[in-house]
């Protein structure tokens, strides 16, 4: 089960090498996003994720907040 | 959305998922950096004046003015002792009478900004609104600093 982290945990997991996935729209995304994150629409997870993303670390994904 | 990225990553096998819930929204308001095309554009966060003087609620007024003005300002916020932002101390009310306490003082609740907001976006705001100042604060009302319209209202040349 996905566990529900807050900011200050998100800091300290990416400092030890964890992955950063936003999954909102190409153009938010491209306008802003969190320093070292990849996008990964979410419609696109299961083709792209895959790839993209090194199973052995831990995968952190965002939105715009709570929706 | 995230929580059904987080899920649907979990089914492919993946084990180890985290869901930022407050997301993208909550990080910008913490006035963190980000990456792309907006991240070069000022913002209220960067260009608010971090050295705006504070005091708290119960200091008397007098002494917060002659500190605040030995400073060469004329605003203060007023904030708790976490720096959340309780009023402001405009030179309106700097001015009042000066053995009252701050809280009777202030022009309490002030509207406040998050880092993230456009300069033109402010700009245009404080205009409107006949703003002086606007406190910027993250999230959780703390302060980050106070926004100056001078600093983000282009003025026209003395003279032209």
């Amino acid at each position: 089960m996905p566990k529900s982290i807050d900011r200050e945990e998100v800091q300290r997991m990416v400092r030890a090498g964890a992955q950063l996935v936003e999954v909102l729209p190409s153009p938010e995304y491209e306008e802003d996003h969190l320093p070292g994150a990849i996008h990964l629409a979410l419609r696109h997870i299961e083709d792209q994720g895959v790839e993209k993303l090194d199973r052995n670390r831990p995968v952190i994904v965002y939105c715009w907040d709570t929706a | 959305m995230s929580p059904r990225a987080a899920w649907r990553l979990e089914s492919l096998g993946f084990g180890d998922v985290y869901d930022y819930e407050n997301g993208k929204l909550d990080w910008l308001a913490a006035g963190l950096p980000t990456e792309g095309t907006n991240a070069s554009r000022p913002r209220a966060g960067d260009v608010s004046r971090k050295e705006v003087p504070t005091c708290g609620i119960k200091e008397r007024l007098r002494d917060v003015a002659n500190r605040v003005r030995g400073q060469g300002w004329d605003a203060a916020v007023v904030v708790s002792g976490e720096r959340v932002v309780l009023g402001l101390l405009r030179s309106k009310e700097l001015s009042k009478e000066p053995d009252q306490p701050v809280e009777a003082a202030m022009r309490p609740g002030p509207s406040t900004f998050r880092p993230f907001v456009a300069i033109d976006e402010m700009a245009r705001f404080m205009t409107e609104h006949n703003l002086e100042s606007a406190p910027i604060t993250t999230s959780d009302g703390r302060l980050v600093g106070l926004l100056l319209r001078g600093d983000v209202v282009a003025r026209p040349r003395e003279g032209c």
